[in-house]
């Protein structure tokens, strides 16, 4: 088996992520008899192990490359937190097996399915091993006497799936529950359409005398049998909500759908016992099942997004340090984060993030919030100062005070609205909602006058005019015109890494006039990267970076990884490594000291001082060895590759672009020179921003605002719509209205591309709805329509607003 | 046409029959993943592995 048949292209890039492989990487692992290069050597330790597993058939039937490994994940003292988790993740069945439902990121496609149930059958004492693609979750059952919940969360990290413990109690049973109920529903409902038609359909094309009476008054009664399910456990869902409409005195959709419905059906029932009179039980059944296929649709769309959300609160780090018996005592143990109380005390060193919502207790740091807020800068902080959780330590060790348990985080709380927001009615919806109370009254009053005036003219066809006039006028296709035009679109949205999490977002969006954005950490990628080497010894430019490279090895600093990812990786090895915070770190090299910092901090080495240029917004970081300087490294902030395409996308659809920057006017201006944007304001505190889009808003624009910090949640909170870039532990989307969650400004172009189709549909399918309803409705009162033809124009004009929404979730998919 | 008056009450039964199958089906869960049982039983462990 030398070559691979269904092998995905690879082109140049790395054979496990498909992603670019850096200039002089030597990653590579034997793949099938030849060597396959690799990018990183997280990718190349992932393969390795899968391949040292006999599992090269992974990349014989993958159809997709897998998510890139991270370095370093697998910490094996944080995984075996999770051993004595006291949660009910875990469960104990009557024969001592364990059970658990885990959590699993990074599925690609069929092929990590594989991979995953083999690897984990393999570890002894693994019974039985199950994932399930549709959710992402992995049921497992071991034998603790040979395995540990831990060496199962090891082996999945080291083929590349970081998996977490998860309790399916607690998350979204409620609408696995509901999609079963649904499902069941919509099954009977579908079967008995079926059936019923099939009964129908002679009756319709029977000319008088060639059905014979006993024929059809079988037909009928099989109708009834078939159709008494349908309406007593299929329609539920309706009945409630027009129950619970009329207790709120209010008139919804479901409440003409529900008494089209019974009145259709008593109807029918009594026309069947009596043996003569109109039959509609066609219609009933059809009219339920449609309907439900809008509502599975919806709960599509919602178990999606608040999957997206789930995986957003991985972010956060597993474990922390806590000081049990502090302040008498600093000696620390390692806890998971989620065994957190408030008033823990907990210290974090450089480097490591904060697991909790925190208080600074003593001393001061410096915090690097570039995660939450993206602002590239550390901020220092001082004894009392708030520290959000998932931030990271960018100066020394700090002791924390836990303020919130880790579960009660802004996260929590996002997960919640996300699950919410499928059920808030969007504007759009609400208004749709008052047409209808409207649209009800008028035609329980028509009807009603139709049903007099028949019995002065005609009585005996009084009644089933009457019906007909409900059956036809259809208000399915008028419920169905907006739900599942924005269902259809959140789901595709969410395809392409845009969690809609208030409903109103697309249809401002649609409106939006201007669009604001935020430089730092939307625009830009928010961290810094190598601009500029100087180079001033005798040393190459690569040489300069590997050096960097290996010094900064330890480091989690923004500026540590800007230098790794430029010199791509480690490849020399350095010693004596010692950090002094707030000035660089010196280590040595073949025995030759080095270091890497401020300028007059490298210079003590050095001997020779170069007077650090002053550019705004570049950090400057030297390097230096005994007796030479060796470089000078420009980190700044670097755009985003996208950022150019969708500012011109944007103004192409005639929307204002506008910067606002909390960083200098110099360089806000830059920014916004480079990607064409004609008005960019610096220097801009929160409060300014605010003021200048309520200025914006007053002078009746409607404001679409882009951001990704705890700084920008007045404005984003302030904007008639906002979106918060996805990036890292991202805690400031609380205020957002939506989150870009693979953190590509791209998604927000289409977005807005999405928002204009969506509207769009939906005006097209109110349009239909009303069109239709104008001409059935007066037939219908004039006693022209038949149960037939009412069957027909409900159904058609129901399955064109369904085909015309489902349009929308043709998107392409996000990769 | 007589046969009519069996198989309309013979097509009532199979679709209760129907939906008391999937029911059934349901609850054991065969309905939860639609997409991975289809591949699982295409893939294999490498053969004459060294």
């Amino acid at each position: 088996m030398s070559a691979l048949p269904r092998e995905i292209k690879a082109a140049d890039g790395c054979f496990h992520c498909g992603l670019p492989v850096p200039a002089n990487s030597h990653w590579a692992v034997e793949i099938d008899g030849l060597a396959r290069s690799m990018c990183c050597p997280g990718c190349e330790a992932v393969a390795q192990a899968i391949v040292q597993n006999g599992m090269t058939d992974y990349y014989r039937n993958r159809t997709d490359f897998a998510v890139t490994a991270e370095q370093g994940a697998a910490l094996p003292a944080q995984l075996r937190l999770y051993d004595q988790s006291t949660s009910n993740d875990v469960s104990r069945n009557p024969d001592g097996m364990l059970e658990a439902t885990l959590s699993v990121d990074g599925l690609r496609c069929a092929a990590c399915v594989w991979l995953i149930e083999r690897r984990l059958g393999q570890l002894p004492g693994v019974v039985a091993a199950n994932m399930n693609v549709a959710t992402g979750r992995l049921f497992v059952r071991w034998d603790p006497a040979q395995c540990k919940l831990s060496g199962i969360l090891g082996a999945m990290r080291e083929i590349g799936y970081p998996a977490y413990p998860f309790d399916p109690a607690r998350h979204e049973a409620q609408l696995r529950r509901s999609g079963k109920t649904l499902g069941r529903q919509l099954f009977i409902a579908g079967l008995s359409m079926m059936q019923v038609m099939m009964y129908a359909v002679p009756a319709y094309l029977a000319t008088d005398g060639t059905l014979e009476a006993d024929m059809a008054a079988l037909m009928q009664w099989a109708s009834l049998l078939l159709t008494l399910p349908v309406v007593v456990y299929s329609a539920q869902p309706f009945f409630r909500g027009a129950w619970a409409a009329l207790r709120q005195r209010a008139l919804t959709m479901d409440v003409p759908v529900a008494l089209g419905i019974g009145a259709a059906f008593i109807a029918s029932v009594a026309a069947t016992l009596r043996g003569s009179g109109e039959v509609y039980y066609d219609s009933v059944t059809m009219f339920i099942f449609l309907l439900l296929c809008s509502r599975l649709l919806e709960l599509t769309a919602r178990r999606r997004a608040a999957h997206a959300l789930e995986r957003l609160q991985h972010g956060l780090p597993d474990a922390a340090q806590r000081l049990p018996a502090y302040p008498a005592s600093r000696d620390t143990v390692t806890v998971a984060a989620g065994d957190l109380e408030p008033g823990d005390v907990i210290l974090v060193r450089p480097g490591e993030p904060v697991a909790a919502d925190a208080v600074l207790l003593e001393g001061q740091t410096s915090i690097d919030v570039s995660l939450l807020t993206g602002e590239s800068a550390p901020q220092q902080k001082v004894a009392g100062d708030a520290i959000p959780g998932g931030a990271v330590n960018a100066g020394q060790a700090a002791l924390l005070q836990v303020s919130r348990r880790a579960g009660a985080s802004t996260l929590a709380s996002l997960v919640r609205m996300a699950e919410s927001a499928g059920q808030g009615k969007p504007a759009l919806s609400q208004w749709a909602d008052r047409v209808a109370a409207w649209f009800v009254a008028g035609l329980l009053l028509l009807a009603a006058a139709v049903f007099l005036f028949w019995q002065w003219h005609d009585a005996a066809r009084a009644w089933s005019v009457a019906i007909a006039v409900l059956v036809v006028s259809c208000p399915c296709a008028l419920s169905l015109a907006t739900p599942s035009a924005l269902a259809a679109a959140t789901d595709s949205l969410l395809r392409r890494g845009v969690l809609i999490l208030r409903p109103h977002v697309l249809e401002t969006l649609h409106r939006a006039t201007h669009v604001v954005f935020d430089k730092t950490g939307t625009l830009t990628v928010g961290k810094p990267v190598v601009r500029d080497v100087g180079l001033y010894g005798g040393v190459e430019r690569e040489a300069c970076l590997d050096i960097a490279a290996a010094l900064e090895a330890c480091s989690a600093h923004p500026l540590a990884q800007a230098l790794t990812s430029a010199a791509g990786g480690h490849r020399l090895c350095a010693s004596d490594l010692m950090q002094f915070p707030g000035q660089g770190v010196a280590g040595s090299i073949d025995g030759i000291p080095y270091r890497l910092g401020r300028a007059d901090f490298v210079a003590q080495l050095s001997g020779r001082f170069l007077a650090p240029a002053d550019m705004p917004g570049v950090s400057a970081v030297w390097l230096g060895r005994e007796g030479s300087l060796l470089a000078r490294f420009d980190l700044a902030d670097g755009l985003r590759d996208d950022a150019h395409d969708v500012v011109e996308r944007f103004r192409k659809a005639g929307k204002q672009v506008i910067l606002l920057s909390g960083d200098q006017q110099a360089m806000a201006q830059e920014v916004a020179q480079k990607l064409g944007i004609a008005e960019a304001l610096g220097n801009q505190l929160p409060e300014q921003k605010l003021a200048y889009v309520q200025r914006l808003q007053r002078e009746g624009a409607v404001v679409a605002m882009v951001g990704d910090g705890i700084n920008d949640c007045a404005v984003l909170g302030a904007a008639d719509v906002s979106f918060a870039m996805g990036s890292g532990a991202a805690l400031a989307q609380s205020h957002a209205d939506a989150v870009l969650l693979t953190g590509k400004l791209e998604a927000l172009a289409d977005a807005a591309e999405s928002a204009d189709a969506a509207m769009a549909v939906v005006r097209q399918n109110l349009a239909w709805a009303m069109v239709y309803n104008m001409i059935a409705i007066p037939a219908a009162a004039a006693g022209l329509i038949t149960p037939w033809m009412s069957g027909i124009g409900m159904s058609v004009s129901s399955m064109l607003v369904i085909a015309n929404a489902l349009r929308l979730r043709g998107g392409r998919k996000g990769s | 046409m007589d046969a009519l008056y069996l198989l309309v009450p013979l097509s009532i039964v199979i679709v209760f029959a129907a939906i008391w199958v999937f029911f059934r089906m349901s609850d054991s869960g065969q309905f939860d993943d639609m997409v991975g049982p289809a591949l699982r039983v295409l893939q294999d462990d490498d053969k004459g592995e060294g």
